[in-house]
């Protein structure tokens, strides 16, 4: 059920409107029952998937759990009878266990994952190399087609045991409870990537018909289908057209493709978690933002801060740290310290572990060598920029421009250059297509195939052209707007007629530019199918 | 304490780690700090700092790092 078909609107609406007429005390259940047939409307099948996830995570997290209370317990009737050393050793024994149930459902969990998401593309890879090297034989593809959203699903219950494990709140007794907070339908497809201590008060909470959440939260929504069909879909034919066809399109286009691309995914991924946060938010349900005005960074370090931030975050805190301050990592440190100096030891955790990060994040990302790529790309430029601190303080203390305005808006136009250069590898075939027309850049280089109408021949009118570059002015508006406070929060204090005035135009936009309608197939979120 | 604010100077020379409480919320000190940090504190003291322990709380202030270390030996 796609965000944008009107079933969703419908289920959305009927869903709300039981929410708030049913005893207070049924509303998570009715909540999960929703999630429930929302995911089975793709198919009953894949919500096999989604509860064998539900179930083994659950079975394992309360076995972690009730060693905690068992340790808990033992320790305090035989707190007189046991020494320093038999408590160590007695916790130690019990941290083993918990990281023996640990490990069982991350590998079966990410097993099912990566066998439902990578088989085929380890099977081609194999293929190819068994061509290569001419053994004549070739393996065929498993063809298994992986549940929407089951990246999304599975990192959020894997970092749920990865936390339960270290202890840092109880396991969720009631298994129906857990169920929610891994299927919750506004966030199932497309993140964001939710930690449970964030998201359990308010997700199992009794809650009122709260008239201003709740028309925020149908703001949000509105707000989100108008980036999401007035621009993202508007603009899609035109990206599709420019990475479909490399051998026409080269040289300037490569660029306009890259600059399409970003706004056309901005468009697509932040307005599909508008609608998930204002969705949460008719419930009463408040979701970790994702995105804090990423195309304003000033570095790619900062961006990667503001970008899909859940799912950074959880990068961070369950491979970038694990890894990094493991004790063979730091004893690796150590070793490289007196062999090749404090410089090189002090970088060994840092640049492995941000490899380890950027590589998985690209394979989260796809099954392609593209992602791959793409993600250490992305490592390599964080790592430089890491190295080149020290030169640009040294440039900013002598040329004191830092703190100017012209100078932080090329941060900012050099960051969004770096990242749509880097991302455009999302969109074209294969690797070597991709930096064909890097290449093509400098050396196919003409200004003047803008001009003469050829644009137009991109898939979109110059109706859609104006339609576009007013909806990136209004964006770009509520973004700056943004920065000093909630936008929804300013529009409120505006007097009523400003109010719904805004929200008529919303609708109307929606309603008159939307690219959808009879015929029109809306297209599927980006991130939905990551 | 005099060992932490050190490491720490040696990371950010231009901080004032003495009063400064909010290394963490403000963004002063980054993912990468924390490694080399960790890394240093561990070699100092002769302790394994787990990662459960890597929360902001912990990393906010030089008093509240010296916190962790001082609860992690009195652990050991």
């Amino acid at each position: 059920m796609l965000f944008t078909s009107y079933e969703f609107i419908l289920f959305l609406v009927i869903i709300f409107l039981l929410y708030y007429v049913i005893p207070k005390k049924y509303q998570w259940m009715l909540l999960l029952l929703a999630s429930y047939v929302f995911y089975s409307y793709a198919g009953i099948k894949y919500l096999l998937y989604i509860l064998v996830t539900t179930i083994s995570t659950y079975l394992i997290s309360r076995q972690i759990g009730e060693l905690f209370l068992s340790q808990k317990q033992y320790l305090k009737e035989n707190k007189e009878y046991l020494s320093r050393e038999e408590r160590k050793l007695y916790k130690a024994g019990i941290k083993g266990k918990q990281r023996k149930l640990l490990i069982l459902c991350l590998v079966f969990n990410f097993g099912i994952l990566g066998v439902l998401k990578y088989s085929d593309f380890t099977i081609n890879n194999i293929n190819s190399l068994l061509d290569l090297l001419r053994v004549g034989k070739n393996i065929s593809p498993l063809g298994f087609v992986a549940p929407l959203g089951i990246s999304f699903y599975t990192f959020q219950s894997m970092g749920y045991i990865i936390d339960v494990y270290r202890g840092k709140y109880p396991y969720e007794k009631n298994i129906f409870k857990f169920g929610l907070f891994v299927s919750f339908f506004p966030q199932l497809i497309q993140g964001p990537i939710s930690r449970f201590d964030d998201l359990k008060d308010s997700l199992f909470a009794k809650h009122s018909f709260d008239t201003r959440a709740i028309s925020f939260g149908f703001y949000r929504i509105l707000w989100g289908y108008f980036k999401k069909l007035v621009v993202a879909d508007r603009l899609l034919p035109a990206v599709i057209t420019i990475v479909g066809n490399p051998d026409e399109y080269q040289g300037v286009y490569v660029l306009v493709g890259m600059f399409f691309y970003a706004v056309d995914l901005y468009a697509d991924f932040t307005g599909g978690i508008d609608i998930t946060i204002g969705a949460a938010e008719v419930f009463g349900i408040t979701l970790k933002e994702n995105f804090e005005r990423p195309y304003f960074s000033k570095s790619i370090t900062e961006y990667w801060r503001r970008w899909h931030i859940t799912m950074g975050t959880w990068f961070k805190d369950y491979i970038f740290f694990p890894i990094s301050v493991s004790k063979s990592m730091l004893n690796l440190s150590k070793k490289c310290r007196k062999r090749f100096g404090d410089a090189i030891g002090k970088r060994v955790p840092v640049y492995l572990a941000t490899i380890m990060v950027w590589l998985t994040t690209g394979i989260w990302h796809g099954a392609a060598w593209n992602f791959v790529v793409w993600g250490l790309l992305n490592c390599l430029v964080i790592l430089v920029s890491q190295e080149c601190i020290p030169l640009y303080n040294k440039f900013h203390a002598r040329f004191n421009v830092g703190h100017t305005f012209w100078y932080r808006l090329f941060q900012v136009v050099r960051t969004f250059w770096l990242m749509s250069f880097i991302r455009i590898l999302d969109c074209y075939r294969d690797v070597g297509t991709t930096f064909r027309m890097y290449g093509t850049i400098f050396t196919k280089w003409n200004w003047n195939e803008l001009f003469g109408g050829s644009l137009l021949r991109l898939g979109l009118s110059i109706e859609d052209y104006i339609v576009l570059l007013v909806s990136c002015l209004l964006i770009l508006y509520v973004s700056l707007a943004s920065r000093s406070g909630s936008f929804r929060e300013k529009l409120a204090a505006k007097p009523l007629i400003v109010r719904y005035l805004s929200y008529f135009l919303l609708i109307l936009s929606i309603l008159i530019f939307g690219a959808y309608g009879v015929g029109y197939d809306s297209s599927q979120f980006i991130y939905s199918q990551f | 304490m005099d060992e932490i604010l050190e490491i720490l100077e040696g990371l950010h020379p231009e901080v004032d780690f003495e009063t400064c409480t909010t290394l963490i919320d403000d963004k002063i000190i980054d993912s990468f700090d924390i490694v080399t940090l960790i890394s240093d504190i561990s070699e100092e003291f002769d302790i394994t700092i787990p990662v459960e322990d890597i929360i902001p709380e912990n990393f906010n202030s030089a008093k509240s790092i010296h916190a962790l270390v001082k609860r992690i030996l009195e652990d050991e």
